[in-house]
């Protein structure tokens, strides 16, 4: 036996910025994505035929110009699929794999091609003929709502103290709307699936999805076999963002129909454009608000609705649209408070989760109210921010009852307002406009305060299987997708701490449906909340056995067997990991453990709007400045500063990463980002020639991220961190309302700019031409 | 003429000589990459030269130099890529050696997440690099403008870009110290052969010269000319069109010459952006900024301003402006050339004064009079890699007594070809410079144009704006206010 001389700490233990583990493997290019992988001898390849209709029936499709085109081995429609024709993953069997009888978007899939080559299989697609007789079609939610479409789903309503009492209560009542663009994910890894059929009913997946368990139910479902014959597999995305959580089950699904069809493997990967114009994107909203408030600029009631172009189907525009409602307080307590959704169906494709998941939304609307009083009584926005907050006797109760308890964002905006000088900077702002003709400009601070959990409280279990080799080596999986956040690393991390061994023991494999069962979605920024406690769990499962293990070989007490680094202590003696483990396997302990964590506290009764969906809150905020041409409505962020919450960070690198780019693509949602339909109802926007999401140039001139070390979480989460995905992707919010002070310029700040979002250089001019309008007419 | 003829193509890829002969003309690079030749470090993100994930260095000679640029393998013809070296992110490092300073750097800086952009950002900073290993990060934002990413928020790859020169030696990289023998294989490679490979719809040509390049033309006038292929390439990529049979000119040297006279400056017709930007940046400062947001630096590195005259865009990344300037195109048809002013070159929408056979041999833009102002602005809905909404160029002379003496006014996008503004122009010429003269030509532009609506803009907002351009120019004839974002605000 091996006497160890102790060390301070393992190497890529939690806390530390440990690189991405994968980090060198994308560099060289080795890093494998599912269209790298070398494909078996025949493989075939798959590509969708989409609807060139918004709403139409279809009278007859002709296939022969397809089946006779080069390279092809055959078609599927509908009447190809042995279980249903549905991967609706609300169960509403309403999200069809190929359409029959009528099409309700422009690019539904109808049917796909089976052909040797992938080029082969989408230049026949092209080929069909197709009739069709058009049905008046809707694209945009008012317009919906005006032709009295359908609600996708039940809406929710969140209700709080008494609406009439409190507008008759308030010395001030103003009332607006807003409307808040969609958003593509822009995922650079496309949507890909890669079936390849196996003995009996089983198939193997490796598919591009957020949600491997709902793609193996899926295909399942689709295929008429069960869960236990289908098996997916993924190692990593390339970028998700929400638009691998449902959408890739159709990819999934029409490779599993094709791959067991034809008895060999299949591939389906659709081009960038038809990527974009066939699967859902983030919800476009219509917001109408109601705010009764007091000359402070204290709200009393609040009264709002938010319309959701929801597209075709219900997909997640339930939870979506509830996630807005949950939002749309952000920091502050309204006494009286009444939240509507309006999840309504367009002739669009159907929208799905995105990063925020309706959040965003939610909170842009609320913070619009902000600034609309703020404007009315002639005030800093960032005042009247202030004078809102949750915190002080009473106010501390949400729209849907649940208690703020872990409430910093005082302490967060306090600190950020100090070290951007913000008071000092509103002040030069307003200066530079007195003098400055054209140019303009505008500065904001706003908070964020995200609730964590998913609101479909069944989501919030999770799963991991750790297996300790004879040769101390640890492999590590859990039921999470890499998608590039660093969820692999962090999981890493937290089993390394557990074992006290160096990071570099420890492989994370690809996540598989057949080692960890029942999963759930990686998304709701959950994926290390939920997995890193599940592995820890597993983790110390199998430390148990190994301590009573040696507390009975070496006749000591269990208390006296400690895992220090790369050793365990067992007395006063140090054994190495590895030996240590050997001794243990010789002695036949079980050395592998599956471990299970479910989220406590949290409840949600929906019909009643009320409980406690939310384990904890993180907090953040940002303070941007902005310069704004007024004769064209082009623009610039010249500064941003950010202060972050985390929590405990469990690799302060990664979150950076995460907060970085959030705020990027938050800033892109509000700014650059338009989707674009035309009047035939096609999505003219479907790539990157035509959709602009920000480049290197984009990111603001000065870019100050800091996370707010100082955070630990109150509740007992792994390690005490918090979530990091979503929520600082709403601190871009500053980069609008800074937009809006510098067009509100022209007017003197007399008027509510209320430019909608995305805020483009069109959108901004329209508004700086329409605010000098009002201003000359009084 | 006799010319001799070969029957395949040869270039370098990575370390290896390869020769092709079944090679269609529609073959891309990443397809041949990632499809024949098992190199999938090289991703598809878009397939039509906006994201960048595809990006590989191409080195090309030019009088015995050889430079790397980096392109947009998805919209890169096989077939254009003949006595080139092509280098992929796949052989930057040994496998289990030490990674590329670059790649180290990327690691350190933790600049890649989901890692599918990765490897073409590698590549475009691998590029920047070798041509500017101390890049600011202006520099280092230019290098990056076509390539996309969506997790990082850029910050830790601009950090990355700075790290690459503290950790590596540039002197030390393999295409730098083997630069001279990797110059002899591509100079044994060009034999001057006119390249002719394949049938029917997978037919090329590469001509052997100019004068090849007109016989062909003038023979098979159905023919496809292509230079960068920065948008005929998406006719195949996203239009499934076919474009056989193709005629490349790229690799023609006698194309990329430029020549300074004393009056003007001629670009050859296979110019990349990139080779005429240090001339037109001298002669031209007021085009800088329009070629920095031409496309992204892989698309300036492909694209030429030959190509983007001959297709003929509505919108234009540089007609509108050399319209303004009074360029003049020289066409060539068989052993005879014209040359004609630019704007009567478009005729309508998707229709240019161009004969069967003819093509653009080269462009002849003449030097500003003194007494001339010139500018030119290019309004996007993203500052940078996106098509003009509008883009409005203006030179104006004056007499030297406050009146204007000639005033030439250009658009893209608010008509179906780049086009002047005849009645802003007339209301101008002659009048006094001043805000009164300024606003009755905004007017007239409402009689010059009728814009569209489409995704890039509106039909109100075009007009606007366009106006607004007017009085930009104006008010930067007027006084120090600074009347423009100022875009180089330190980082």
């Amino acid at each position: 036996m091996n006497v160890m001389q102790p060390i301070d700490r393992i190497r890529g233990g939690v806390h530390e910025n440990e690189r991405h583990e994968s980090g060198h493997k994308h560099v060289t290019g080795t890093a494998e994505y599912i269209d790298d992988i070398p494909e078996p001898a025949g493989t075939l390849h798959a590509y969708l035929g989409l609807s060139q209709r918004a709403h139409a029936e279809i009278l007859s499709i002709d296939f022969d110009a397809v089946k006779s085109a080069p390279g092809v081995i055959g078609v599927l429609t509908a009447d190809d699929i042995p279980g249903e024709n549905d991967v609706s993953p609300a169960h509403k069997h309403d999200d069809p794999v190929f359409a029959t009888g009528k099409v309700e978007f422009h690019g539904q899939p109808i049917f796909a091609v089976i052909a040797e080559t992938r080029d082969a299989a989408r230049r026949a697609a092209a080929k069909v003929n197709i009739e069709y007789r058009d049905l008046p079609h809707v694209t945009d939610v008012l317009e919906a709502a005006a032709a009295n479409y359908p609600l996708v789903i039940d809406p929710l309503k969140l209700e709080r103290g008494d609406i009439a009492a409190g507008f008759a209560k308030a010395k001030n009542i103003l009332e607006g709307e807003m409307r808040i663009g969609g958003q593509d994910h822009f995922y650079l890894e496309g949507h890909i699936s890669f079936a390849i059929p196996g003995e009996d009913d089983e198939i193997l997946l490796y598919s591009s999805t957020q949600h491997p368990s709902e793609t193996q139910h899926m295909v399942g479902q689709v295929l008429g076999v069960a869960s236990n014959a289908v098996t997916i597999n993924v190692r990593r995305m390339g970028g998700a963002f929400g638009g691998k959580e449902t959408q890739a089950n159709l990819f999934a699904a029409v490779a599993a129909l094709a791959a067991k069809k034809y008895r060999c493997a299949v591939k389906i990967r659709p081009d960038r454009d038809d990527d974009m114009t066939a699967t859902g994107k983030r919800h476009d909203f219509h917001v109408g608000y109601k705010v009764g408030f007091d000359d402070d600029g204290r709200i009393e009631t609040v009264d709002a609705t938010f319309s959701a172009r929801c597209g075709f189907s219900a997909d997640l525009s339930g939870p979506v649209t509830d996630r807005a409602l949950f939002h749309a307080d952000n920091c502050y307590f309204y006494p009286h408070v009444r939240l509507r959704s309006r999840p309504l169906k367009t002739n669009t494709v159907s929208n799905t989760a995105f990063r925020g998941f309706g959040g965003p939304q939610g909170m842009v609307g609320g913070e619009r109210m902000i600034e609309d009083v703020a404007y009315a009584l002639g005030k800093d926005p960032l005042e009247i921010r202030k004078l809102n907050f949750y915190g002080g006797e009473g106010r501390n109760l949400t729209p849907y009852h649940q208690t703020v308890e872990d409430n910093i964002i005082g302490r967060i905006i306090g600190e950020l307002e100090t070290s951007c000088d913000y008071a000092v900077r509103r002040e030069a702002v307003l200066a530079f406009n007195r003098k400055s003709k054209i140019i303009k400009r505008g500065i904001a601070l706003t908070p964020v305060k995200f609730g964590i959990s998913f609101t479909k409280t069944e989501y919030n279990q999770a799963g991991a299987l750790v297996h300790v080799y004879a040769d101390g080596s640890i492999h590590l999986n859990h039921g999470g997708t890499e998608m590039g956040q660093g969820l692999y690393t962090k999981i890493a991390q937290v089993v390394a701490d557990e074992f006290q061994v160096d990071l570099n023991r420890i492989k994370v494999t690809a996540t598989t449906t057949g080692k960890v069962p029942n999963t759930s979605a990686t998304a709701a920024s959950s994926g290390t909340d939920l997995n890193g406690m599940a592995a820890a769990n597993a983790a110390q499962q199998i430390k148990a056995r190994l301590v009573s293990f040696a507390a009975e070989r070496w006749n000591v007490s269990e208390n006296d067997v400690a895992f220090e680094p790369n050793t365990v202590r067992v007395g006063a003696e140090r054994i190495a990991f590895p030996e240590f483990i050997k001794i243990a396997y010789g002695s036949r302990i079980q050395l592998s453990a599956a471990g299970f964590y479910k989220t406590p506290k949290i409840h949600w009764n929906r019909a009643e709007g009320r409980g406690r969906p939310f384990f904890y809150y993180a907090y953040g905020a940002s303070c941007s400045e902005v310069s704004v041409d007024t004769l064209t409505g082009e623009y610039q962020v010249d500064r941003t500063d950010v202060l972050h919450d985390v929590g405990k960070s469990l690799n302060p690198a990664l979150d950076i990463g995460q907060v970085e780019g959030a705020f990027v693509q938050g800033m892109g949602w509000l700014t650059t980002e338009e989707l674009w339909w035309d009047a035939k109802g096609r999505l003219r926007t479907h790539a990157p020639s035509t959709y602009k999401i920000p480049l290197a140039s984009d990111r603001p001139r000065i870019f100050n991220v800091k996370l707010a070390e100082w955070s630990v979480n109150r509740e007992e989460t792994i390690r005490r961190s918090k979530a990091v995905g979503e929520p600082p992707f709403m601190l871009p919010i500053s980069v609008l309302e800074a937009i809006s002070m510098a067009a509100a310029s022209v007017a003197e700040y007399r008027i509510a700019p209320r430019i909608d979002a995305p805020a483009t250089p069109e959108r901004v001019l329209l508004a700086i031409e329409r605010l000098r309008r009002a201003a000359r007419n009084g | 003429m006799t010319v001799q003829i070969r029957s395949s193509i040869r270039f370098l890829l990575n370390h290896r000589q390869v020769e092709l002969s079944a090679v269609s003309a529609v073959q891309t690079l990443l397809d041949f990459l990632r499809l024949d030749r098992n190199l999938r470090g090289t991703k598809e993100g878009c397939a039509e030269g906006d994201c960048g994930a595809c990006t590989v260095l191409v080195g090309r000679l030019l009088d015995g130099r050889l430079k790397y640029e980096s392109v947009n393998a998805c919209i890169r013809f096989v077939g254009s890529l003949d006595g080139c070296h092509i280098v992929t992110v796949d052989s930057l490092a040994v496998p289990g050696g030490p990674l590329h300073p670059v790649q180290q750097a990327m690691v350190d800086t933790h600049a890649s997440q989901c890692g599918f952009c990765t490897p073409g950002f590698v590549m475009s900073l691998y590029g920047l690099w070798m041509e500017n290993p101390k890049p600011s990060v202006t520099e280092i934002e230019k290098a990056l403008q076509g390539n996309l990413c969506r997790c990082t928020g850029y910050a830790a790859i601009i950090r990355a870009a700075e790290a690459v020169s503290v950790i590596g030696d540039l002197d030390r990289d393999p295409l730098v110290a083997e630069r001279a023998t990797i110059i002899e294989k591509l100079e044994t490679l060009k034999d001057g052969k006119r390249v002719e490979i394949g049938e029917g719809s997978e037919r090329f040509l590469l001509p052997a010269s100019v004068d090849d390049l007109a016989e062909i033309y003038e023979a098979e006038p159905k023919a496809r000319i292509v230079a960068g292929s920065t948008d005929v390439g998406l006719w195949v990529t996203k239009f499934m069109r076919d474009i056989a049979p193709v005629v490349h000119l790229s690799h023609l040297d006698e194309l990329r010459r430029i020549n300074v006279d004393e009056a003007d400056i001629t670009f050859g017709a296979g110019v990349s952006y990139t080779e005429s930007f240090p001339l037109i940046a001298k002669h031209f400062p007021q085009l800088i900024e329009l070629w920095n947001r031409i496309g992204g630096q892989q698309v300036r590195n492909m694209g030429t301003i030959g190509g983007n005259i001959a297709n003929g865009s509505p919108i234009g990344d540089t007609p509108p402006a050399l319209i303004a300037l009074g360029a003049s195109v020289v066409l060539r048809k068989g052993k005879v050339s014209r040359t004609m002013l630019l704007e009567s070159f478009f005729i309508e929408y998707g229709k240019q004064d161009r004969q069967p056979g003819e093509f653009v041999e080269a462009v002849r833009i003449p030097f500003l009079n003194e007494n001339a102002r010139y500018a030119v602005y290019k309004i996007t809905k993203r500052l940078d890699e996106d098509i003009s909404a509008v883009c409005g160029a203006f030179r104006l002379t004056f007499d030297g007594n406050g009146k204007v003496s000639n005033a030439v006014i250009a658009f893209g996008g608010m008509a179906g070809t780049p086009k002047r503004a005849e009645y802003a122009e007339a209301a101008l010429t002659g009048a006094d410079w001043t805000e009164a003269s300024i606003e009755i030509a905004m007017e007239a532009l409402g009689k010059d144009y009728t814009p569209l609506t489409d995704w890039r803009a509106s039909a109100d907002y075009r007009l606007l704006v366009a106006k607004n351009l007017l009085r930009r120019f104006y008010l930067e004839t007027q006084g120090d206010e600074p009347v423009r974002l100022d875009r180089k605000q330190a980082v």
